[in-house]
């Protein structure tokens, strides 16, 4: 086991290996280590916010149903408010319409009355004078009497 | 193959040499008298490999990393990546260098793997390199070769005089060397001994730490493959299920301290 020659074999091989893998074989590793290590953090941060941007949309959207649902029972209740006022309103008119037909029947019944009497009270008379006349023609003269007819009819 | 046990054990503890003599390539026995300038051809050429598999591995997954969903692989190499630059963030305070994590990784890795060659039977890779290649003598684990640990122990410590004085200044490594702990002139020697010796265990520390560690490991597989072969699985495997730890915690230990000596390069006092 002597000292020798080989020594400066080893140590010149010892200098290039190290000079090649200083040049060619660190850099990249640590570069792909190091790069990978900044991904994952970045990944790592990109979930945690995720994470929180979820939970703040969980939050938006239970307020948003919230917010529908009292928007919901105030139409609902603006609804049943409209559906009683057109109720009403359609009872209202009903009633004046039944009111104006019974107005109607009775005006129309009440003329169809007076003509009706009007008739009546003209053949009476017609009847009254063509009696009177059977009766006078027998006795007077219809002419001179006609006032007393007349004044008779009116009284009818 | 040996005859005697120590012929066995010696054969295996011996590298493939390669050396010059008269100008020829020669090896093995013929390099015996050939002094420093003999090269382990063996242990250089697994060492060399092993670290170009390493780096050929993590190139191809750095080339197709994707910052999504990686694979199975990708999460692997990640894995030790992460592993290396906390510990090199945990430990390096000193001014941002871009050469030290991938100093760290590269120390690491390219460890592991030479470690991990002890886990290979010790008769296997050389013997089959014998029958077929003609090779008499081969270790195949780069770790148990003191020039190897020694290799890069000595480039850390380049590294840490490097800083030293890039920092500080000449006259601060200076400063540092021969100041402390005693400020005083009349300390300068005292001083200077203390903490050459503590510069200089730094890198003779870290090289015999991992050295030892292999060794030790690599002699008692050997001597596991000495017994009668039914005791040899019954030993073979707590001893590598032990080793395993011993081949991952003398890595990170040599990539820690290579980590901590640079930052203490890296500090002004």
């Amino acid at each position: 086991m002597n000292i020798n020659a080989t020594l400066f074999g080893q140590a010149i091989a010892f200098a290039l290996f190290v000079w090649f893998c200083m040049k060619f074989v660190w850099p990249p590793l640590i570069a792909a280590i190091e790069d990978r290590q900044k991904k994952i953090s970045d990944g790592l941060t990109q979930a945690e916010r995720a994470g929180k941007d979820l939970e703040l949309a969980q939050a938006k959207a239970v307020e948003k149903l919230k917010e529908a649902k009292t928007q919901a029972a105030e139409i609902i209740e603006q609804a049943n408010k409209r559906r009683a006022q057109i109720v009403d309103e359609a009872k209202a008119e009903a009633e004046s319409e039944r009111a104006k037909i019974v107005a109607q029947g009775e005006a129309e019944v009440e003329g169809e009355r007076s003509r009706a009497r009007e008739e009546l009270r003209q053949q009476v008379s017609t009847l009254a004078i063509a009696g009177a006349e059977k009766i006078i023609k027998r006795s007077i003269d219809k002419e001179a009497n006609s006032d007393i007819i007349d004044q008779l009819v009116a009284e009818l | 193959m040996a005859s005697t046990p120590t012929e066995y054990i010696q054969h295996h503890l011996t590298n493939a040499q390669m050396c010059t003599v008269n100008g020829d390539i020669a090896w093995n026995y013929a390099c015996a008298d050939a002094g420093f300038w003999t090269w382990h051809v063996d242990s250089l050429l697994f060492s060399v490999g092993l670290g170009a598999l390493f780096l050929g591995l993590f190139y191809m997954v750095g080339k197709k990393a994707t910052t999504g969903v990686p694979g199975k692989f990708q999460c692997l190499i990640e894995m030790v990546i992460e592993l290396v630059d906390g510990s090199v963030k945990g430990s390096f305070h000193g001014r941002s260098s871009t050469a030290v994590a991938p100093l760290a990784l590269t120390l690491f890795v390219w460890i592991i793997l030479m470690n991990t060659m002890d886990l290979i039977p010790v008769d296997f890779v050389p013997t089959a390199a014998s029958l077929i290649l003609g090779v008499p003598y081969l270790k195949i684990v780069p770790t148990t070769d003191l020039n190897i640990t020694l290799g890069l122990s000595l480039s850390v410590f380049v590294m840490i005089v490097f800083y030293s004085i890039k920092i500080k200044g000449l006259s601060g490594f200076v400063k540092e060397l021969t100041m402390q702990p005693f400020n005083h002139w009349t300390m300068i020697p005292f001083n200077f001994v203390l903490e050459f010796v503590t510069l200089i265990a730094k890198p003779i520390s870290l090289a015999l730490r991992l050295f030892g560690n292999m060794y030790s490991g690599e002699l008692i597989f050997i001597l596991i493959a000495l017994t009668p072969w039914w005791a040899q699985s019954a030993l073979y495997v707590p001893w590598a299920i032990f080793h395993i730890l011993v081949i991952l915690l003398q890595a990170f230990i040599f990539m820690m301290l290579s980590v901590v000596y640079l930052s203490m390069a890296h500090e002004d006092h």
